[in-house]
């Protein structure tokens, strides 16, 4: 746990994990090839992770020199890690982007099976929410929008902010345009 | 998905068991037509999947599976459209030829369709190099500031500053548009181009300032871009060493009182971390982060603690406020946070709440991770220094940290702290060696074993019962006959065995001496050096191991280590094996013919500055020592860039009995380049003669140049010199530091044939430490049997040297120094040559 400022870059994030509840990894990023050359590092990595986080839920752990952020739900266990030197409510936002990204994903239904079938979306909702190690987007329901979920049917009260405004500007975008194609129509006659 | 659903039968993962072979030969489905989308969804998943898992691609296999993506361009399916650039990016760096994909990407980046646009990007960027990459900026730049799709906004800002670390010329032009971009209304696009701008100005301190300066003013509207602005104010900070009246740091300071959480706790974690905060600057920081100490979010409770622990490290009366709050943490849920709320107090406390404190850890402290029990390792350590009546509790407690389970770093940190407060406080001596002796019985880490044994053989000997120890030394001897020894598989183990069994046997005690209990202090380098001349020439005489150059004794200071509370990276640096200083210089001096007859280099100093650093010439000399030379190196730097010096010297005065045998002139001195030349001195043969002081010269031929070119004007040059300081040869230069681990057995060796013993008074010494720092570094010699501390509130001392004399004469000192309105020193000097023992003697006076 070397504390200090970190210096001013966006590389914050060094991985992002989705584990089952026996340890075994789902769907890994890891962003830091320093830290994580290969595979094997990663496993045995993943292994003491888990070894150290299935018990307790204790939200946050250091851990090889990195700051772990966790949350669990029914057999999934969801991970962000960055340097000791990371500002943790950072790597909390975007824990907290990618469970609930997942959540909604899986229609509130967090576990390995629902995610198993969801697979192909919930991937590419990782990669909308951390490119390299920049976050991309912490925010829900940008990340819903962007992996092309329709979020019609989930009630409106559970969407976020950014969801409705993004309908609401696209529908008044869209009447706008017929509008003008009316008024350009009208004018050439 | 019905494919899929069939699949599942029988198993709980789809995805189980995925055979590559048969996982590929699938993606030959990519090319049908028309293309399936749900069926390739599924295959390009399980593709994915299986590199997720750790699978490995081979160049061939990854070339085919990317190509046959491709073919999925002609799908409208969003998804697999989706899954496609995912492909992409994940193949990029195994397969060949994935170029071809950047027109259909180009397509795709400047279409219609949002969701495709800004994906399309950052698969482009993942595939491009420098020469593509100009042929599509003009797209790159339009994404940033495209008003009408933010969406590609983000994207392409994150895809530029990746593209920085392979072309940053390119993106160097793109500061317009992210300049723009942080005017966006969306907070990534805000934060990304921010993180932009400051890499493509960050070599370029000024514009930094203006940046931050700018924003400092109307700061942004994301958090994030504030954390960011923070971190590059600190950077700055730091850079200008500017101090808490810096605007900057109001800046931060006002940061406190920001709505949100995350940037309120970046700014105190920065001010905590800024050097030189006085205690009335950190108290609104720690104030903020006290709030966050009853936070219902853990992970904000621990950053809070750990950012207060930092704090009560250098100031622990400005974390006194807090501890109420952080005794409520030590019942928390999260063991790290109870862990450094505990360690905290310990620091903060006062002596009578320790016990209380160390049993609340041992309630838990199986539960924690390593890297905390080591928190809690080093703040027992702390405590110890701090309070050493409390060693008994600290020192139990310690012992069954190390009986339970643990890594090596965890142990190795116990057994340190114990080693420590044995060294630190006598009284503890005894029950601490009997806890690593209990240690050892049952110790998986062979390295800390050797290192507890090592200490028993130091330390035992010097106890009340010796014979208490040689039992479990004899445990782990028994174990091993030392006939097997010699046979071991272990290099180490078999040469060391052979070599002590030798000597033993011989039964000397001047070889026990010279070779167990002082061990031989050599170069390495040096000593394969000159055993390989030795083997290559006629070998009628025995091999001198004093023409060995000896290798000094290397600094040792358990406590300068780490500072305490840290937990170290658990991935060093590997140590590696290199050649010393002296080695270095050794090679580099063997390559000039003229010093290649003066036998192996004994000593070098250290550099020694000869003119002030601000001036027109800069010269630093370094001394070389020989058995009968002196080789003084100047290294010599022109600060002036009008000029050029052409063989440069430095003449010298040579005090009595010096002889100057040769001049080496540095051929030119360019403008900011640092260059050499050598002098070459004889030394007389009296010993007592060789101390003094030479005048210095630096000559040289002056040509007067360009300043932009570095080109001389003329070629006609004229003569000039500039005065430096003497060069001074001082006991110390005539002497190498060794380490005696065994003094009392060395000194008896030498015997007192060639005693001096004198009484000195020191007037201008005002302390014992100071003595001591002054005499060992007057005679160069190395202080023994950590003889250099002097313990706390004792008027005498005894401080115990050695060193080896130019030409191989050991030399001992022993300085029995006694305080009294300065400090007097009886001073008793052992050596095996009488002459060497006269010019040590002489070192002080």
């Amino acid at each position: 746990m070397r504390l200090g400022m970190p210096d001013p870059s966006l590389y914050c994030v060094k991985g992002m994990v989705i584990l089952d509840n026996d340890g075994n990894r789902i769907l890994t990023k890891y962003y830091d090839k320093e830290t994580f050359p290969t595979a094997k590092e990663q496993k045995a990595f993943e292994k003491n992770l888990f070894s150290k986080t299935h018990r307790a839920s204790a939200e946050i752990i250091m851990l090889d020199g990195l700051t772990c952020i966790y949350k669990s739900n029914v057999d999934l266990f969801f991970y962000v890690m960055g340097s000791s030197q990371e500002n943790e409510l950072i790597l909390m936002t975007v824990l907290n982007c990618l469970y609930e990204s997942v959540s909604m994903i899986l229609r509130k239904n967090v576990e390995k099976r629902a995610l198993l079938d969801n697979i192909d979306v919930v991937m590419l909702a990782m990669d909308e929410i951390c490119d390299n190690g920049i976050i991309m987007e912490a925010d829900s329901g940008a990340v819903l929008q962007r992996v092309a979920v329709r979020t019609d049917d989930i009630p409106l009260g559970e969407q976020t902010v950014a969801q409705v405004k993004a309908r609401v500007s696209g529908l008044t975008g869209s009447v706008l345009q017929s509008a003008r194609e009316q008024l350009k129509w009208s004018l050439l006659k | 998905m019905m494919d899929k659903k069939n699949e599942e039968d029988g198993s709980g993962n789809p995805f189980s068991n995925l055979e590559k072979t048969s996982v590929l030969q699938e993606a030959r489905t990519f090319n049908e037509t028309p293309v399936n989308p749900r069926k390739c969804i599924h295959i390009l998943s399980k593709i994915l999947y299986m590199l997720n898992q750790g699978e490995q691609l081979g160049s061939t296999e990854a070339t085919e599976a990317f190509f046959a993506m491709t073919k999925l361009f002609q799908s409208k399916d969003v998804t697999l459209r989706r899954l496609v650039y995912l492909g992409i990016k994940e193949l990029a760096g195994v397969a060949d030829d994935v170029i071809i994909v950047t027109s259909s990407l180009t397509k795709d980046m400047t279409g219609k369709e949002d969701l495709y646009r800004a994906a399309a990007i950052r698969a482009l960027c993942c595939i491009t190099d420098t020469t593509m990459l100009q042929a599509i900026e003009r797209y790159m730049k339009q994404a940033i500031v495209d008003r009408s799709v933010e969406a590609s906004a983000a994207p392409q800002l994150v895809s530029a500053l990746h593209l920085m670390r392979s072309s940053p010329d390119v993106v160097k032009r793109w500061s317009n548009e992210a300049q723009e971009a942080l005017n966006s209304d969306n907070v990534m696009v805000q934060y990304h181009a921010l993180g932009l701008l400051y890499n493509i100005k960050k070599s370029d301190r000024l514009a930094v300032t203006k940046l931050v300066a700018k924003l400092t003013r109307s700061a942004p509207r994301s958090p994030y871009a504030v954390c960011m602005l923070i971190r590059t104010a600190c950077k700055l900070m730091e850079e200008e060493d500017a101090g808490t009246e810096s605007p900057l740091f109001d800046f931060v300071d006002s940061c406190l009182r920001h709505k949100s959480e995350m940037v309120v706790y970046e700014a105190a974690h920065a001010i905590v971390n800024m050097p030189r905060t006085s205690p009335r600057e950190l108290a609104p920081a720690v104030s903020v982060l006290q709030l966050f100490l009853s936070s219902p979010k853990p992970t904000l409770r621990f950053a809070a603690v750990r950012t207060l622990n930092q704090v009560a490290m250098t100031h622990p009366a400005v974390v006194t406020a807090c501890n109420l709050d952080l005794e409520s943490l030590i019942s928390d849920v999260n063991r790290s946070i109870a862990t450094l709320a505990i360690t905290t107090l310990l620091k903060t406390g006062a002596e009578s709440s320790v016990d209380r404190l160390m049993k609340q850890i041992s309630s838990f402290v199986n539960e924690i991770s390593d890297e905390f029990k080591i928190v809690v390792v080093q703040a027992i350590k702390a405590l110890c220094l701090k309070f050493p009546r409390k060693h008994g509790v600290l020192m139990n407690f310690l012992s069954s940290m190390l009986r339970d389970e643990g890594g090596l770093e965890y142990k190795a940190s116990i057994a340190d702290t114990i080693i420590t407060i044995i060294e630190e406080n006598p009284e503890a001596k005894e029950a601490g060696l009997s806890h690593l002796c209990e240690f050892i019985e049952d110790c998986e880490h062979t390295s800390l074993a050797v290192r507890i044994l090592h200490l028993l053989g130091r330390e035992g000997p010097k106890t009340k019962q010796p014979s208490k120890y040689i039992r479990f030394i004899y445990n782990r001897v028994i174990l091993e006959s030392a006939a097997r020894c010699q046979m071991d598989s272990d290099d180490e183990v078999r040469d060391r065995a052979t070599y002590y069994y030798n000597i033993l046997d011989q039964q000397q005690a001047a070889l026990n001496n010279q070779y167990i209990l002082n061990s031989l202090q050599v170069s390495l380098v040096g000593l394969e050096k000159a055993l390989q001349a030795y083997s290559q020439g006629p070998a009628d005489q025995p091999f001198d191991l004093r023409s060995v150059p000896v290798a000094e004794a290397a600094p040792t200071d358990s406590r300068a280590a780490a500072p305490e509370g840290s937990i170290a990276s658990s991935r060093k640096p590997e140590e590696k094996v290199t050649a010393t200083r002296q080695d270095v210089f050794a090679e580099q001096l063997s390559k000039i013919p003229e010093f290649q007859q003066l036998g192996p280099l004994f000593k070098s100093s250290q550099p020694v500055e000869l003119t002030e650093s601000e001036t027109e010439y800069v010269v630093q000399c370094i001394k070389h020592v020989f058995a009968h030379h002196v080789v003084l190196q100047f290294d010599c730097k022109n600060t002036l860039n009008d000029q050029l010096l052409e063989d440069v010297t430095v003449q010298l005065e040579a005090a009595d009995g010096f002889e100057v045998v040769a001049t080496l002139p540095c051929a030119r001195l360019e403008y900011n380049v640092t260059n050499t030349c050598y002098t070459l001195i004889k030394l007389p043969d009296d010993l007592m003669a060789t101390v003094g002081s030479c005048g210095a010269t630096l000559r040289y031929v002056v040509k007067d140049c360009d300043p932009a070119t570095g080109l001389p004007d003329t070629d006609e040059g004229y003569e000039d010199e500039y005065l430096l300081e003497e060069v001074e040869l001082t006991v110390a230069d005539h002497v190498q530091r060794v380490l005696k681990a065994n003094f009392g057995a060395a000194w008896d060796e030498i015997g007192d044939q060639n005693e001096l013993e004198d009484t000195y008074a020191l007037s201008a010494m005002k302390t014992l430490e100071q003595a001591v720092k002054q005499i060992s570094q007057f005679m160069g010699m190395q202080a023994c049997e950590r003889s250099d501390k002097v313990p706390d509130g004792k008027s005498s001392h005894t401080l115990l040297l050695s060193g080896v004399y130019r030409g191989g004469a050991e030399v001992l000192v022993r300085a029995r120094l006694a305080l009294s309105d300065g400090v007097t020193m009886q001073l008793t000097v052992r050596s095996t040559d009488p002459a060497v023992s006269e010019v040590i003697a002489s070192a002080v006076g």
